[in-house]
């Protein structure tokens, strides 16, 4: 259980000692930390910069910095769509305007039931395989827009 | 060893661990730079100070690169030119063009170089960032639109203060430098230091200016408005006005405040001297009756803050006089508005100051044991020439005049409080007539001046060794209270601290550009003045003895306690409140 | 090791996975274990195969009978037929050509020469013992045991091996100056950021052959004094973090990381940091400031890492396919690499041709072969039988090359391969939209510390976007020109540098076509929108 005031359930304070308390590990630390709490919020932020000895301006500006951190609640699942060279110029808008037109969300935007966060993304190294999209951590490639839905499908069963 | 190489075909002689800039600068050749600052560590992102390196495929940035034998540099070889100005232009590009109304036009590092690089178009058109202006600190406005994310102020506030108030958030295109996380400056730790905005190339960082308001106040004929003036002002105000560094203007400035209408023009250095008068004998009776020590000076307000914030469980160290600008409120709507007969409420007290913590200081609410706010507006030393200019007045060519009474007259002690050291040195000078009985000699207490950042020092007061320290900056300070902490300082008696660098005359409401060197030439200029003085010590202000006798009895009485001292208030650094974090399954 | 009569290798290569290799082996698997032969018969999963068009794959051995386009329904004929019989399933017996698997061991296709790649896809990528079964970490005996940290440094000098992430700096010189530089706490880490769009080749041999990187990087620390190594891979691999992941924690079981490894007296061990999506933090110097757990802002240089790296000590910073090439080197000689190649390049190097090629992947050449050799002979060529129109070697930080290209080296001497992504576009391409594509990638992608590159890959896009919609003039030709010039020579670090490179070099090669869309408003290949010219219309 957390020791700290923030009355959340989670052993974020467990976590971060963990790492002994190291700033170095602020990065896998907040990796683990948004698979626990599926984001890093303010509070969070503030016990991890307290903790780790560090500012609260050096966890914000990291966490902001990379795409992987999300410092608001984000969707159930996640859908990266790639957007670099290969998948581009193999029909990747296609691809894109077929995944939003199926959530009916534009990029960056997540759906009303928390169920998908739409990404646009740089290249996965997946380009073997372009166009290529990622829902959380499986991978699809090859793909046609005619595909798009059984695949969203899978996961809005699941959820 | 010295390295040898050549710029413009010129041979340089440089050391090793020069940069090109370095090198460059100490032969004389110039090269433009924007987001190096002489007090910072040189970060290279602006790339405007871009030279031609022969053998490298690139330019390459002359404020961080350093030199090497037989290198070979160009400075404005055509490629360069070519570069800078396109850098340039890109900037501007970005940018609201709207020199005419910005509150640095003709002081910006960034028009200048506009001018310099003879850029009359810019030929890209497209978007450009927009931001809100964040107004919520008592004393710095930011504009992030101006802002040209040099990381100067980021760099000061974390390596010169030690606060990281600010940082860089997002990346790319989207980078911003916000305070916290994302929010406004207010509702993070922040000291006020203003030490940001004097380091700021552009006008994206500002002081939160009263400027109107007290012209109001002036043009108020109901209204009597006395104003003060720190001691640092008068070191530094004749930059605004195209003076070398290091000019001391006093009676030109006073002559000016008088020609701009206030009502009675009266010294900070007053109240200075009365502050060495109820600290030194605060500090005595710690000594003599076992308080904490070591004592810790507490006149400066972004040091209080700080204190505050970080270092709660020692502020029994602090002294509890009120800063001298502090004094002088509760002063002149008491003592002065008495001896007058001035209805308390309706003067209005303003301060010109070299610090833009003082314009918070003057909010806190422990500010109005004079049964009104004890200081109305606080001014910095660049506003206040503003106002000046303003009022057509021309500073350089002025006659001189003296301040007004009864808070006017001051000792040479007092004026030193401008700069690190000062304050320890005034009250040294103090202490050891009232703990020998005599007076000293030579009043110049060479152990306790410089430029370093901390300093050490026994002073003999008669047979006592007091064992003194000065502290100026906050990541000294910050050395400094922590070595109390851990037991480093725990025979000492008197720690000075200064929340700027060189102390106010490095303040942040001081003119830009600031440096080590114009800092050294205005500890000078306070120097000077002190040798000026006929009276170099507290203690024999006679304007203060009176004072003493007319209204407060002795130091330390009942009546000093309520208008001159005050207490602190522990700070919570958490900048969001404890609420409860949605956990997600 | 236990001892199986027989092994199957199933094909787990991305284009296999995504046609159900995994259903299919776990039917596999269950067929096997329903039969009772789950202590003869061994499943292996392994990278990619080679082969192409044939649907789901899997080989016997040690026969190395290949079956192909098969499914799960297959499963039970193949093991009931050839596993407990001995008859081959003949419907399913693939017999096509270019079948990189042959007899246990890969067979290079046309050309192709298998350095790295050796036993990706022969040998289980889980297994530390088929690594050793291959003459895995026999390497680092040798280095070890009978070399100074001298001689492993003038070997691997000798073997003039150049970096292969991109930049081609010398390795052997990147460790002598490391081994050389005063310092405490020297590192090693290795580079698996691979974010450059069309580069896939770091993630084929983290999953597929993963101990090659780990006693590489032994190897590199034994040579410059180091006893900590970190391999930063980027957050997106899932696969190849958790491959390196059992790797390491089963080298180190075997006493090969660690505390006095094989009783040298060396000790060294690996930690595996996940970049969390920047592609700046592939640069070296973003890379250090990330594992220090900041911001991936380029630092200024020099100091380079061997002087002031990793926590100001001193360090290594190497390519994963660079890390990889070492083992080798080690065990076979400087000699024998440096046979291998041309003049200026020694070596093999893996290219990843992808785009409008029939047979996008990963493939591995001595230095000296030509474009066509790769994107024609291996690729398959274009995609339907189109014209070959471009190429962006290296991804968006190279240069784009048209069709007088086809026939030049790639070697430092002729044509600069960069970090291996072959991009290539076929006639119907347009190539001012390609630019617009890569213009997004560095914009999205620039860390923002530096003016050239923040500021100028802003306008650049904007630019691209006003083009390829039928707005913007031709000034804006000849001032994105200059503003490219600009960028490659002031900016901070290579992103800037290199973020203009590919449109400068496209300019002399298109001209006709970016005049077409800035002057004439049409997009010759009809793929760009043009819908602000029609906005303007009416
Ligand atoms: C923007 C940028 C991205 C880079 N990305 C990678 C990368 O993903 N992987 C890599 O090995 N090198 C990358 N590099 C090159 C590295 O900075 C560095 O040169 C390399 O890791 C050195 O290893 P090598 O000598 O073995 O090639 C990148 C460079 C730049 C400027
Ligand atoms: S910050 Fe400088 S360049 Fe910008 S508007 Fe103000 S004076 Fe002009
Ligand atoms: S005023 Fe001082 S403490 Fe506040 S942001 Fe500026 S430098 Fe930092
Ligand atoms: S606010 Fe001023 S000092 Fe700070 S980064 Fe922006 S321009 Fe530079
Ligand atoms: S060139 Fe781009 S990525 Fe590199 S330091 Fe500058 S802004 Fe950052
Ligand atoms: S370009 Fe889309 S995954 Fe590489
Ligand atoms: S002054 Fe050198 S990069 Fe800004
Ligand atoms: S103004 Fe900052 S210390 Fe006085």
């Amino acid at each position: 259980m957390c020791s700290e005031s923030c009355g959340c359930s989670s052993d974020i304070v467990g976590i971060i000692e963990k790492y002994d308390s190291d700033k170095r590990n602020l990065i896998p630390l907040l990796h683990e930390l948004q698979d626990e709490l599926g984001y890093i919020s303010p509070e969070v932020m503030e016990t991890i910069a307290e903790k780790l000895g560090t500012t609260v301006g050096q966890v914000h500006g990291v966490a902001t910095f990379y795409t992987l951190f999300y410092t608001k609640p984000r969707g159930k699942n996640i859908v990266r769509m790639c957007n670099s060279t290969a998948c581009h110029i193999e029909g990747g808008r296609k691809i894109r305007e077929a995944v939003s037109a199926a959530l009916g969300i534009a990029p960056g935007e997540t759906t009303q039931d928390g169920g998908f966060t739409l990404e646009v993304v740089s290249c996965m190294g997946l380009c073997g395989v372009a166009p290529a999209i990622m829902v959380n951590d499986d991978v699809y490639g090859n793909l046609t827009p005619e595909m798009v839905p059984n695949i969203l499908g899978k996961y809005r069963e699941a959820s | 060893m010295a390295i040898n190489l050549t710029i413009n075909g010129q041979a340089v002689a440089a050391e090793a661990g020069d940069t090109i800039l370095t090198a460059a600068r100490r032969a004389g050749v110039y090269i433009p730079t924007l987001c190096y600052h002489s007090d910072l560590m040189p970060d290279g992102v602006c790339r405007v100070c871009s030279v031609e390196v022969k053998g490298q495929r690139t330019l390459c940035a002359a404020c961080c690169y350093p030199v090497a034998e037989g290198m070979e540099v160009l400075t404005h070889s055509p490629r360069v030119r070519e570069s800078r100005r396109m850098i340039v232009e890109l900037m501007l590009a970005n940018h609201p063009q709207e020199c005419l109304t910005c509150s640095r036009n003709s002081k910006c590092e960034l028009q200048a170089l506009a001018r310099e690089f003879g850029i009359q178009e810019v030929h890209f058109k497209g978007e450009r960032k927009m931001a809100d202006v964040d107004t919520s600190s008592l004393s710095v406005f930011r504009n992030p639109e101006k802002c040209i994310l040099c990381n100067r102020c980021v760099r000061t506030c974390e390596d010169i203060q030690s606060v990281a108030a600010l940082h860089a958030s997002k990346r790319g295109w989207d980078t911003t430098i916000v305070p916290g996380m994302g929010d406004e400056l207010a509702s993070v730790v922040c000291v006020n230091c203003g030490q940001c905005i004097n380091r700021c190339p552009t006008g994206a960082l500002t002081a939160n200016d009263p400027s109107s308001k007290v012209w109001d106040a002036i043009h108020d004929s109901t209204k009597h408005v006395v104003v003060q003036t720190a001691p640092a002002v008068r070191a530094a105000i004749g930059e605004e006005f195209g003076m070398p560094a290091g000019s001391r203007v006093t009676g030109k400035m006073v002559t000016a405040l008088k020609m701009m209408g206030f009502d009675r023009v009266m010294d900070t250095d007053f109240t200075a001297d009365l502050t060495i008068m109820e600290e030194g004998s605060e500090l005595i009776q710690r000594v003599t009756e076992g308080g904490v020590l070591p004592q810790l000076t507490s006149c400066s307000p972004g040091w209080i803050k700080f204190i505050e914030y970080y270092y709660p469980e020692l502020l029994p160290h602090l002294s509890t006089c009120k800063s001298p600008q502090q004094m002088f409120g509760a002063l002149a709507k008491t003592y002065y508005a008495e001896k007058t007969g001035i209805d308390p409420k309706d003067i209005i007290s303003v301060s010109i100051m070299p610090c833009t913590a003082k314009k918070f200081e003057c909010d806190r609410p422990e500010m109005t044991d004079s049964g009104y706010k004890d200081v109305d507006y606080v001014l910095t030393t660049r506003e206040a020439a503003q106002m000046m200019r303003e009022a057509g007045i021309d500073l350089p060519n002025l006659p001189e005049s003296e301040y007004d009474d009864p808070l006017g007259m001051s000792t040479g002690a007092a004026v030193i409080f401008g700069n690190t050291g000062g304050v320890m040195e005034a009250a040294l000078r103090t202490a050891y007539a009232i703990i020998t009985g005599t007076e000293l000699d030579n009043v110049n207490i060479e152990a306790v001046r410089g430029m370093e950042g901390v300093r050490e020092a026994t002073v003999m007061v008669g047979e006592l060794p007091v064992k003194a320290a000065v502290a100026h900056g906050l990541a000294n300070a910050r050395q400094v209270l922590e070595g109390i902490k851990n037991g480093r300082f725990k025979d000492y008696h008197f720690i000075e601290i200064m929340c700027c660098p060189g102390g106010c005359i490095g303040g942040g409401g001081q003119p830009q550009p600031t440096s080590e060197e114009i800092r050294k030439a205005r500890i000078k200029a306070i120097y000077d003045e002190d040798e000026a003085m006929t009276l170099r010590k507290s203690h024999t202000n006679p304007a203060v003895q009176k004072l003493y006798e007319e209204f407060l009895g002795k130091p330390l009485s009942h009546k000093s306690h309520e208008l001159l001292h005050t207490d602190y208030t522990p700070r919570d650094r958490k900048t969001v409140k404890a609420v409860k974090v949605k956990v997600e399954s | 090791m236990a001892f199986y009569r027989a092994h199957i290798l199933v094909d787990t290569g991305t284009p296999a996975v995504l046609k159900g290799a995994m259903g299919m082996k776990s039917a596999l698997v269950d067929e096997i274990k329903k039969r009772g032969l789950d202590k003869e018969i061994k499943v292996v999963e392994t990278g990619d195969l080679g082969l192409h068009g044939v649907g789901l794959a899997l080989i016997v051995y040690p026969e190395g009978v290949i079956y192909a386009n098969i499914t799960a329904q297959d499963v039970p004929e193949i093991v009931e037929e050839h596993l407990l019989k001995g008859r081959q399933v003949k419907r399913l017996v693939y017999t096509g050509p270019s079948s990189a698997v042959v007899d246990g061991a890969a067979k290079p296709r046309s050309r192709e020469m298998r350095v790295i790649l050796e036993h990706i896809g022969v040998i289980d990528p889980t297994s530390i013992d088929e690594y050793i079964a291959h003459g895995g970490y026999e390497a680092i005996a040798k280095a070890l045991t009978q070399m100074t940290p001298e001689d492993v440094v003038a070997e691997v000098k000798a073997s003039q091996l150049k970096g292969r992430g991109g930049a081609g700096f010398p390795t052997g010189l990147k460790w002598e100056f490391t081994a050389k530089a005063d310092g405490e706490n020297k590192a090693v880490v290795c580079n698996a950021d691979e974010g450059e769009p069309g580069n896939f080749k770091d993630r084929l041999i983290m999953e597929g052959d993963p101990h090659q990187i780990i006693e590489g990087m032994i190897i590199a620390g034994y040579a410059v004094g180091a006893h900590e190594g970190y391999i930063y891979i980027r957050g997106e691999y899932h696969q190849s973090v958790s491959h390196t992941e059992k790797a390491i924690a089963d080298a180190r079981e075997a006493g090969l990381l660690g505390k006095d490894i094989l009783g040298s007296g060396f000790d060294f061990d690996i930690t595996i940091f996940k970049g969390a999506g920047a592609y700046i933090c592939g640069e070296e110097t973003a890379l250090l400031e990330s594992l220090e757990g900041r911001r991936g802002e380029s630092r200024m240089k020099p100091p380079f890492p061997p002087t002031s790296g990793l926590m100001a000590a001193p360090t290594v910073i190497n390519n994963v396919e660079t890390l990889a090439s070492v083992p080798r080197i080690i065990d076979r000689g400087a000699d024998w690499y440096a046979g291998i190649g041309t003049e200026k390049s020694k070596g093999t190097k893996i290219f990843s041709p992808c785009g409008d090629v029939l047979y996008p992947g990963v493939y591995e050449v001595p230095f000296g072969v030509t474009l066509r050799d790769i994107i024609y002979n291996m690729a398959g060529g274009i995609k339907g039988g189109k014209r070959f129109k471009a190429c962006l070697m290296g991804g968006p930080s190279g240069v784009l090359v048209g069709e007088d290209a086809l026939d030049r080296r790639l070697c430092a001497e002729d044509l600069a391969p960069g970090a291996g992504a072959l991009i290539v576009l076929d006639e119907d391409k347009c190539i001012v939209d390609l630019m617009q594509n890569c213009a997004e990638f560095f914009h999205h992608e620039s860390c923002g510390q530096c003016v050239p590159c923040r500021e100028g890959t802003k306008r650049i896009l904007e630019v691209l976007n006003w083009w390829t919609t039928g707005a913007g003039s031709e000034d804006d030709l000849r001032l994105l020109e200059a503003l490219g010039e600009t960028m490659s020579l002031t900016s901070k670090c290579g992103l800037g540098q290199f973020a203009a490179v590919a449109f400068k070099s496209s300019l002399p090669l298109f001209r006709d076509e970016y005049l077409a869309h800035v002057k004439d408003k049409v997009c010759p290949a009809g793929v760009c929108a043009m819908d602000k010219v029609l906005e303007e219309v009416k």
